[in-house]
């Protein structure tokens, strides 16, 4: 099977972009550093299904497409279905040898927001994933409904102010946890299951190949800080990656077969999450006295979890 | 759907209506439409850098999105180490790279986020934001001089 090679970053940037510019995703997206990347680390025919969001929205504006490999929108919540559905029909064409090139390697790949993962496409993705199929899917997670503006999702985090969420005399914002989507794909017992940040592009990379080449379904959840409704300058996405996995409010591991986590990335020094939250408008109200608790809690559910994380990786189980 | 025969870099600068695209109305679009990428066989696209390719009308290359740029990034390539930094996180595949060369930047795509800056390892950077309006020289002319450490008292 056809894998470019990503020894270092140089060798990575012989590959030809598959994904065009001129798409209209905001300046300084991460979604599109995310698609490039999943597009770069493989050399085999894609089939891509996007699920509406915003990165459907802004690379299929009639008459214009900015994808170089088969793709196809449907529904808000059906890109898991219909990338399955090309699958099984690859599977069968395949057997019956009515393929025009029936050795050419297919991989099929499914994008969706955080909303269509989380909220309303999570019904067909379960059962996608539950099927089998051999597919990856990858959640854009910008932890709300950015295309129709800023809308509170089951992703945004606990004291996030969004549109149907604002903090004000009486509210911190959002006040319900974040759901933990990578566990709940992990129990479904798929083979390879990850949280991965573009800042970290090698072991990014390397979790996309390693999500194509096993057979099965696989889930990547994906940090990709939205510049509009975080509310930063375009030019520190990177930055907010950065903080986001420094602080580990997006630790990034992988789990094999539902059971076995590998721990990817160990920051050296770990920041405390005020810096994180610091850097973005929608978490300004939190440094107010009033809500002081709000961050201490989502500190202190930080340091649970990474403690879970490393648990769970010691016991190998 | 009409046949839009246009040659990739042909309409680059227009608008849509200006380049000729005579779109059709809600009310004459067939449920479901297929927007081909490239003009003729496009099995081998991942081994042909982008000027070797056959870009058809409707592919997004052929597009720009200059105007939405109010500073734009310049490119030094005095300085340039090739690190490819920018190449791999631009969100706009505004990164011109080849043979592991950084060689500039396109500015057909280029929104001016200023990522590619941020991202830059160099002392001092090869990429700076300058106004839209700056010329290419009187940019590099002003490049600033390498940093020095700040000695510790």
């Amino acid at each position: 099977m056809a894998i470019t090679s990503i020894k270092n970053l140089k060798e990575f940037s012989t590959n030809n972009d598959r994904f065009e510019g001129a798409h209209t995703l905001c300046p300084g997206c991460a979604h599109s550093m995310i698609v490039r990347e999943l597009m770069n680390c493989t050399d085999d025919n894609l089939v891509i299904s996007a699920n509406t969001g915003c990165l459907e929205v802004s690379t299929a504006v009639y008459p214009f497409t900015s994808w170089d490999t088969s793709w196809i929108h449907i529904g808000f919540e059906n890109a898991a279905t219909a990338v399955t559905g090309a699958e099984a029909m690859h599977k069968v064409r395949k057997r019956k040898g009515t393929l025009p090139d029936n050795d050419a390697p297919v991989k099929f790949v499914a994008f969706g927001g955080d909303g269509s993962t989380y909220d309303i496409g999570f019904q067909w993705l379960s059962g996608a994933m539950e099927r089998g199929h051999d597919f990856t899917y990858i959640c854009l997670d910008n932890e709300n409904y950015a295309n129709t503006g800023g809308q509170r999702s089951s992703a945004t985090p606990i004291g996030a102010t969004t549109s149907t969420a604002q903090a004000g005399s009486h509210s911190y914002g959002k006040k319900e946890k974040k759901k933990d989507i990578v566990a709940i794909m992990a129990a479904h017992g798929a083979p390879y299951v990850a949280q991965l940040a573009p800042n970290k592009w090698k072991s990014m990379a390397k979790g996309f190949q390693k999500a194509l080449e096993i057979e099965g379904p696989c889930f990547i959840n994906t940090v990709s800080p939205c510049t509009t409704e975080w509310r930063f300058d375009p030019k520190d996405t990177i930055l907010l990656t950065d903080l986001a996995t420094e602080s580990l409010m997006f630790p990034i591991y992988e789990i094999l077969d539902g059971h076995e986590l590998n721990i990817l990335y160990r920051p050296k020094n770990v920041l405390p999450v005020e810096d994180y939250l610091g850097a973005q408008g929608r978490y300004k109200h939190l440094f107010k006295p009033e809500n002081k608790h709000v961050i201490e809690q989502i500190q202190g559910d930080i340091d649970k979890n990474w403690e879970m994380l490393q648990r769970r990786e010691e016991a190998r189980i | 759907m009409q046949d839009l025969k246009l040659r990739a870099n042909d309409n680059r600068g227009l608008s849509q209506l200006e380049a000729g695209f005579d779109l059709l109305g809600w009310h004459e679009i067939t449920q479901g439409s297929i927007l081909h990428s490239f003009d003729g066989d496009a099995t081998n696209i991942v081994n042909l850098k982008a000027e070797e390719r056959t870009y058809s009308g409707y592919n997004s290359y052929t597009a720009t999105v200059a105007s939405w740029r109010v500073d734009k990034p310049v490119f030094n390539i005095d300085v340039c180490i090739d690190c490819q930094n920018c190449w791999v996180w631009c969100p706009d595949s505004s990164i011109i790279s080849r043979d592991k060369q950084m060689l500039g930047i396109d500015y057909d795509h280029c929104k001016g986020c200023g990522v590619c800056v941020e991202v830059c390892p160099t002392n001092p950077k090869s990429l700076l934001m300058f106004a839209e309006q700056r010329e290419l020289g009187e940019a590099l002319s002003q490049w600033p001089e390498k940093k020095k450490k700040e000695e510790k008292n």
